[in-house]
């Protein structure tokens, strides 16, 4: 076995029937993460990221292959069982927010202990109140999405991912309906997210945001084409840059 | 998640849109109330037959003699003559342990006279015993007694109309009224029972001692009766009563083995049974009336969950991302279904006995609300809810969050 790995896939199929021709979403990918890593997927559209990061955060199923997850296997599960690892071991973060409109920031925080059913009332909104002023919304709790800018939405849904208290957070480009200003504000949140030992795999397609990973895999045609495992330290966006033009060439 | 919150979820998203929950719910409203309504008239109505019916007596069962033909002539019911106050006596004396009153009956029709005023009327000859038989009431003074039953005596009592007719305002009690230019004295005046199911008018009566009709109006021969009319102790022994009192009279009436009964026996159970069959269908055809309203509305539901699912299906794709199981999805939309139909039933209900007691009012109906039938409404639009609403529920519970998440 070795050291144990938090994800952990071998072997990844993911094929679309479209057609005559079956599509290769993902064509036999194999990788790790550890613990506390920074991980950013990189590749064009098509590439298969968004496709391994559903499969990586249990909301889709992998055609063929095992993907341990914290050492259990979750390749093949129920809805229902996927819906309770999804629930108590992953958080999301998604382009769009997807915050539950006309509800409050507080009470869109709290959703994922509602299914969970973990918390008293009286804790669970303790928790609430305490991610919101981590994320810095502190006075905003009882704003509703339509009441918040994009930037603070976002910051809402990541609040609302480290609810549970979940080992990983997918966040799937997370940045992509943020101005330029906000976009370095959320970045600098998860940045900080990862000091404190949370480990964080993004799905992007920009350089410059990739930048702020540590390790960065590329993506094409549903294989891994390049992963620099984290090693030679940070990253400028001039080196991102760099390392998608030759995993591509 | 717990029941409650996944209810607070689905009244929550009932409040978001108040117009499409409210046209949805007012096709349950509909339904529930005219059910209600209807309900309330038609049980109404029944009761007070079954009401008007039982006045006519008290664990009634009459004896008609049968008219037996003479060579090609019938005779009509009543008209038999073998049937006598003998054969009356002789029921109350041996068949005691199933029957507490028998009065035997003769009818003669009369030109009564008091002072000036004259009224055309039917009266009764019967024994003391039809007070207990026909739950009459003495209003004023006293009914006959068995004494003058015995002796014939020139007594009568009258019932509220032929009072009103005859002496208006003056009180009855001590005057003489002549009958076939008789004298009767009236000793007491019955209290009023309205008119009959058939609309006749149970208060035109005269009654006197059968002896004292058969004596002095009839003037006849025979001393055959019209009919009995019987007590029993208790309906339950109705059969055996029918039995017994058959044998009697056919001892009587010395009737051989291979001659029919020269008499018949009626009683109330058989008309009861025949407005019972009467509202047994009734009641069938508003349950069919009931359940397509019923259908209409609960497909009105579906549609409304369906579009509903549709609308939110972003809100169920992160949901189910960030933990829902099928079974919360499932729960939630169903809850909601549920919540829309038996708000609907509710108010059905309070629209239906508004609307019932307003229809009894102003059309001077019975209304009779049951708290059953009542509680039975309610519970159908609480399942039309979980009917219709379980496929929309389990259309969303089935679906997968990508798709959910990526639906544009």
């Amino acid at each position: 076995m070795g050291t144990k790995h938090l994800i952990e896939i071998r072997d990844m199929y993911k094929i679309y029937e479209l057609g005559d021709e079956p599509v290769h979403a993902l064509d036999g990918v194999s990788l790790s993460v550890d613990d506390g890593e920074f991980v950013a997927i990189m590749g064009s559209s098509g590439s298969g990221k968004s496709t391994m990061l559903n499969i990586l955060g249990c909301l889709d199923t992998p055609t063929k292959g095992s993907y341990l997850l914290d050492g259990v296997e979750v390749a093949a599960r129920t809805a229902t069982e996927l819906a309770h690892i999804r629930n108590e071991k992953l958080g999301f973060v998604f382009q769009n927010f997807n915050l539950l409109p006309r509800t409050s920031a507080l009470e869109n925080v709290e959703l994922p202990d509602l299914y969970m059913g973990r918390l008293s009332l009286r804790s669970r909104r303790k928790r609430a109140l305490e991610l919101l002023k981590r994320v810095g919304l502190g006075g905003r709790h009882s704003h509703t999405p339509a009441q918040l800018s994009g930037g603070q939405q976002q910051r809402v849904a990541i609040a609302r991912a480290l609810m549970n208290n979940p080992p990983v957070v997918f966040a799937d480009e997370p940045t992509g309906n943020l101005d330029t200003k906000s976009s370095i504000e959320i970045m600098n949140l998860f940045t900080e997210l990862s000091h404190e030992g949370i480990t964080i795999v993004m799905v992007t397609h920009e350089d410059d945001i990739a930048a702020y990973a540590k390790r960065h895999i590329v993506m094409r045609d549903g294989r891994v084409m390049c992963d620099d495992h984290g090693e030679g330290g940070m990253k400028t966006t001039e080196q991102v840059s760099q390392l998608v033009k030759e995993a591509l060439s | 998640m717990s029941m409650w919150m996944i209810f607070k979820v689905a009244v929550r998203a009932i409040f978001r849109n108040k117009t499409r929950s409210l046209l949805t719910c007012l096709g349950i409203i509909v339904g529930i109330a005219a059910v209600i309504a209807v309900m309330a008239i038609g049980q109404g109505a029944q009761t007070m037959m079954v009401k008007e019916i039982s006045s006519m007596g008290n664990n009634l069962v009459m004896v008609f003699p049968e008219g037996r033909g003479h060579g090609p002539v019938s005779g009509g019911m009543g008209q038999g003559q073998t049937m006598t106050a003998g054969d009356a006596e002789a029921i109350k004396k041996e068949l005691s342990h199933l029957v507490q009153g028998v009065s035997p009956q003769v009818r003669s029709n009369v030109q009564m006279m008091y002072a000036s005023k004259n009224w055309a009327g039917n009266v009764q000859g019967v024994s003391t015993d039809i007070v207990l038989i026909s739950n009459w009431v003495v209003e004023e003074g006293r009914f006959f007694s068995e004494e003058e039953e015995k002796r014939a005596a020139r007594v009568c009592v009258v019932g509220t109309t032929v009072k009103k007719n005859l002496f208006q305002d003056e009180d009855p009690i001590g005057k003489t009224i002549r009958l076939k230019n008789i004298t009767f004295k009236v000793v007491g005046v019955l209290g009023s029972k309205g008119a009959n199911n058939w609309g006749q008018d149970q208060d035109d009566v005269v009654m006197a001692p059968y002896t004292s009709v058969q004596r002095y109006l009839q003037r006849s021969k025979f001393a055959n009766i019209n009919m009995m009319n019987l007590s029993l102790i208790s309906m339950d022994d109705l059969d055996e009563a029918k039995r017994e009192v058959g044998a009697l009279l056919r001892q009587r009436h010395h009737l051989a083995d291979y001659q029919d009964d020269d008499f018949e026996t009626r009683d109330t159970t058989e008309i009861m049974n025949t407005i019972g069959s009467v509202t047994g269908l009734m009641t069938v055809l508003l349950t069919a009336v009931a359940a397509i309203s019923l259908l209409v509305g609960g497909i009105g539901i579906m549609n409304i969950m369906l579009v509903s699912v549709t609308e939110r299906i972003k809100e169920i794709g992160l949901r189910m991302a960030i933990g829902a199981t099928p079974a919360n999805i499932l729960m939630q939309f169903l809850l909601e279904a549920v919540v829309l139909s038996t708000v609907g039933g509710a108010v059905g209900v309070v629209v239906g006995i508004a609307g019932a007691e307003f229809i009894g009012s102003v059309k001077g109906w019975p209304i009779l609300i049951q708290t059953g039938s009542t509680i039975a409404a309610f519970a159908f639009s609480a399942v039309v809810g979980v009917f219709f609403g379980f496929y929309p529920a389990w259309r969303a519970s089935k679906l997968n969050p990508i798709d959910c998440l990526r639906y544009e």
